[in-house]
């Protein structure tokens, strides 16, 4: 978000988000993760409606964004540093789902008596 | 899918990933002790694993290959520093040279693994951190910080427009 593009419609949103504790809080929590509304919900004493109506006027405000990611809805802020170590972070997400997924499939398999020697490996 | 949370903290460079298996502890601890099924699953379809030592003593380290489609080789090594079977497993992971040797500018990851009983299957917890080095570090320190400045900033900017 480019401050100096701002139209004024846009700075009464940046302020209105701003003006409140819980949303300013919200986006403190979003700069250090990607909470989901429900992670968010939990942790102010208000509805889930209520937390997801300050959800809302803070992604009006350009402040975040929402993200769908199975059942969860995630919200995210950006700035190149958390970009970076969100990119770090989801390659590996990326290996390791594979390495599960992998993992599952051997598990599904009928074991074969001799690969599942215990004793093979400490011998090499 | 058997994957069934993931939780990313970007301060820290923490990953947690919870996955649960149709499987005893034992089975799946297998999957990690026995190199033959180890090189079955660390590796992609297109860059699967050889595993060359595979020392799972605390201080001990295995070393492995990944060979690409074109025939390149990627070795990496792990340095296991804890060993609980069937419970707990942990150890840094880490990139190295054609020669086997750690590099030492590339950031290594270290990971746990737990393994728990959990509705009459297994439930595997895999926490990767990442060992930071300078630059990684660097980026993460700077990542909260950042964040909060360039929201003052933009707060700092529109009081002064």
């Amino acid at each position: 978000m480019v401050v100096d593009a701002l139209t004024d419609e846009a700075v009464d949103h940046v302020f209105h988000a701003l003006a409140d504790a819980t949303r300013r809080d919200i986006l403190r929590r979003c700069l250090r993760g990607e909470p989901s509304v429900s992670r968010l919900a939990e942790a102010y004493p208000m509805s889930f409606a209520a937390v997801q109506k300050h959800v809302a006027v803070l992604e009006r405000a350009g402040l975040v964004t929402k993200e769908r990611r199975g059942r969860e809805q995630l919200v995210r802020t950006d700035s190149d540093a958390v970009r970076r170590a969100r990119q770090i972070l989801d390659q590996l997400e990326t290996a390791w789902r594979g390495r599960v997924d992998r993992m599952s499939h051997l598990l599904a398999q009928v074991p074969d008596p001799e690969e599942n020697n215990p004793t093979r490996g400490q011998d090499r | 899918m058997s994957v069934t949370n993931v939780h990313k903290d970007f301060d820290s460079l923490t990953i947690t990933l919870v996955a649960d298996f149709d499987a005893p502890a034992e089975r799946v601890w297998q999957l990690w002790a026995d190199p033959r099924q180890l090189e079955r699953w660390w590796g992609p379809p297109s860059h699967p694993a050889t595993v060359e030592e595979h020392d799972l003593t605390p201080g001990g380290e295995v070393t492995y290959f990944m060979t690409g489609p074109d025939g390149e080789k990627y070795r990496g090594w792990w340095r296991v520093t804890s060993v609980n079977p069937p419970k707990s497993l942990e150890f840094t992971d880490g990139f190295a040279n054609q020669d086997g040797t750690p590099i030492a500018e590339m950031p290594t990851t270290r990971v746990r693994m737990q393994l728990t009983e959990h509705d009459g299957g297994t439930r595997m917890e895999l926490r990767g951190v990442f060992d930071s080095r300078e630059q990684m570090e660097q980026l993460m320190n700077m990542g909260a910080a950042e964040g909060l400045q360039q929201a003052v900033g933009q707060m700092d900017a529109l009081l002064a427009g």
